[in-house]
């Protein structure tokens, strides 16, 4: 189990360095498709299969065929971006780099978690990961999910606004 | 609880109800914790090849039906000379597109276009590994089931897009974006059906669906709820499935092929397999949802008749009822006439997807005053 | 058992990515993937915490941030094709207006 953890960790790391490296947005979308993939199968490794199935469902499914579609009506050919390694690519890198240090030295460092809460993996297997899920979600966190349906449906109808050639 | 009343309870009839669900897995799981590895690595092939073999027999039935019911349709006797009546017809149909030339165009992108076809087959064959077909016959019971099935047969879309651009060609392109807008607006009322019918039965794992339809299948069960669900479950599966009448992507007289156009050989025949493929799978979510999946056919009070009924065995039954809707979807083709894409769309975002959330909230208030039988 | 902090340095990892690929890269479309990216990184974390400490609110605020992440990618696009059809460029320098 650790050791498919380790491969599709690597694979998905890779296919993420492969959305900077390849020069055309498609390749990219594939390539970011590949990594959203590979987390979904860590999800399932770490016992939350539903989510490992709403990250393949929304992301693969929804948003990355958006990217697509936005990607095949403009009709994009692959400009000649280059990189070269001249001050501010190096200054990128060193950023990149330094957060990385900077997140993992923290997370190898003594860290202190908080007090543990009552969901054990027992517990949810018990009642099932699922009607934990819809039970929390209508239950302790029912604000938030009216807030986040007010924001969706805030963002489609500006979606459509943004998107219209001219309005009247 | 008057309404129990008007429907006499003796018409539903518990089914036998010793049935076990025990998947493949489930019995390699258990031979692994024997230390049987033998029998672990057996039944995990076991798993593979159950797979594989469905998708090959699936393959060669459902053209051979196709173009024999086709045939008959029209007043013609469909394939007639390869094999008696034509039974070897799908067998010379794969052999011809094994050997045929695979021609990628010039300034199409090479590696989208060989990868477009295998993603869309892996799209739907990873579906088949859960489905249902009797309650020994099946490799996994996720308990996300059913959205795993919509997770993972949305990647198709994914496919179709790859495919209609990386063909360089103006026709696949259109047809690709014509199957994409089309796949995703029908996605959405489906989704809506199966939460219906998730609703109902109180679970996302498909045995446990199955099994609560054991005194009466949800189509009977559910008053109108069900009825309406299924119906609207129908139409936008055969327009995801890209069928008849909501086949433009495709349609020959506008777009030469849609997003295959540019396909030829073992690659078209990828892009065909997953197309029938996914029309079995859809007829058996209909059947695994509404229609008692493997559950025989029973009547309350016909004791004689039951218990014929209960002597063929859950795979026949499940067989048969997801033949039936097969041959409903190619009915569908010699039909009904193409839609524009105008009427496509105002029939999925003004009348299925307004009707789809009525039912929804319907449902959750029968399951609330528990009005169901 | 994953250890945790594997999880986490895998998170960081990919954010990592997320945040070179925001500098580097001028082309917008794979700015917005490179953002979808970070947030993808923070699901992650989110789950690995949630694990650790035995909670549910980390595999709840997931659906929340994927929530996010398509309300972004729709508007974001969406500005994208009106300001394409104005500079018919996907170039984030070139972008130097803020009114057209």
């Amino acid at each position: 189990m650790l050791l498919t953890f380790y491969i599709l960790g690597t694979v998905s790391v890779l296919s993420a360095l492969g959305v900077l490296v390849c020069r055309s947005p498609v390749y990219s979308a594939m390539s970011l498709v590949c990594s959203f993939f590979c987390l979904g199968g860590i999800y399932i490794l770490m016992n939350v299969e539903f989510v490992a199935v709403i990250q393949i469902l929304v992301y693969a499914g929804a948003i990355l065929v958006l990217f697509l579609f936005v990607i095949m009506l403009l009709n994009i050919v692959p400009t000649g971006e280059s990189v070269r390694f001249n001050l501010p690519v190096l200054i990128a890198f060193g950023i990149a780099v330094g957060l990385f240090a900077q997140i993992s030295g923290l997370f190898l460092g003594d860290i202190q978690f908080g007090p543990k809460d009552v969901y054990t993996a027992e517990a949810i297997s018990e009642e099932g990961s699922i009607g934990l899920i819809g039970r929390l979600l209508y239950g302790e966190f029912v604000l938030p999910f009216e807030a986040i349906s007010i924001l969706l449906l805030v963002a489609v109808i500006g979606a459509v606004i943004i998107g219209k050639r001219r309005l009247n | 609880m008057d309404m129990l009343d008007f429907f006499p309870s003796s018409i539903l009839q518990a089914a036998d109800t010793s049935w076990q669900t025990v998947t493949i897995a489930q019995r390699a799981s258990s031979a692994f914790r024997d230390h049987d590895l033998s029998g672990t690595i057996g039944y995990l092939l076991l798993g593979l090849l159950f797979t594989a073999g469905l998708l090959t027999v699936l393959g060669l039935v459902l053209i051979y039906a196709e173009r024999k019911l086709a045939g008959h349709f029209q007043c013609r006797l469909g394939p007639m000379r390869v094999g008696w009546h034509g039974i070897l017809q799908s067998a010379a149909d794969g052999l011809k597109l094994l050997l045929k030339e695979d021609i990628v165009p010039e300034n199409a992108d090479k590696l989208l276009h060989l990868g477009a076809p295998v993603l869309s087959l892996m799209a739907t064959v990873l579906t088949l590994a859960i489905l249902p077909l009797s309650p020994t016959l099946q490799v996994v019971d996720l308990n996300i089931g059913v959205i795993y099935v919509t997770a993972v047969t949305s990647l198709g879309v994914l496919a179709i897009l790859i495919a209609g651009w990386s063909s360089n060609n103006k026709w696949s392109l259109l047809g690709a974006m014509r199957a994409g807008a089309q796949i995703i607006s029908y996605e959405l009322s489906a989704t809506l059906s199966l939460l219906v019918m998730v609703l109902l039965s109180g679970s996302l794992q498909l045995s446990e669906i199955i099994q609560s339809q054991s005194d009466g299948w949800w189509i009977w069960k559910s008053h109108l709820v069900g009825v309406i669900a299924f119906v609207t479950f129908l139409i936008s599966t055969t327009a995801e499935l890209n069928r008849t009448p909501f086949d433009l992507p495709e349609g020959e007289s506008e777009l030469t092929g849609g997003f295959h156009t540019e396909y030829s050989g073992l690659r078209f025949a990828f892009f065909f397999l997953a197309e029938f493929v996914n029309m079995f799978v859809a007829s058996a979510l209909i059947v695994t949802l509404f229609f008692g999946g493997w559950m025989p056919f029973y009547i309350g009070g016909w004791d004689g008749f039951n218990s014929i009924m209960g002597l063929i065995p859950p795979g026949i039954w499940f067989a048969g009822k997801s033949a039936f809707f097969i041959f409903l979807l190619m009915w569908f083709r010699w039909t009904f006439p193409r839609l524009r894409i105008d009427q496509l769309m105002s029939l999925e975002w003004k009348i299925l997807l307004p009707v789809g959330f009525i039912n929804i909230f319907l449902a959750a208030l029968i399951v609330l005053f528990e009005w169901h039988f | 058992m994953i250890p945790t902090t594997h999880v986490l340095i895998l998170s960081a990892a990919l954010f990592s990515i997320g945040v070179l690929g925001v500098m580097l890269r001028r082309n917008v479309i794979v700015i917005f993937m490179s953002i979808e990216l970070m947030l993808n990184a923070v699901n992650l974390s989110f789950v690995g915490f949630a694990r650790e400490m035995d909670s549910m609110t980390g595999v709840i605020f997931i659906f929340f941030i994927i929530v996010v992440a398509a309300a972004e990618a729709v508007v974001g696009l969406s500005i994208i094709l009106s300001i394409y059809r104005n500079r018919q460029t996907l170039n984030v320098d070139e972008y130097n207006l803020l009114k057209w």
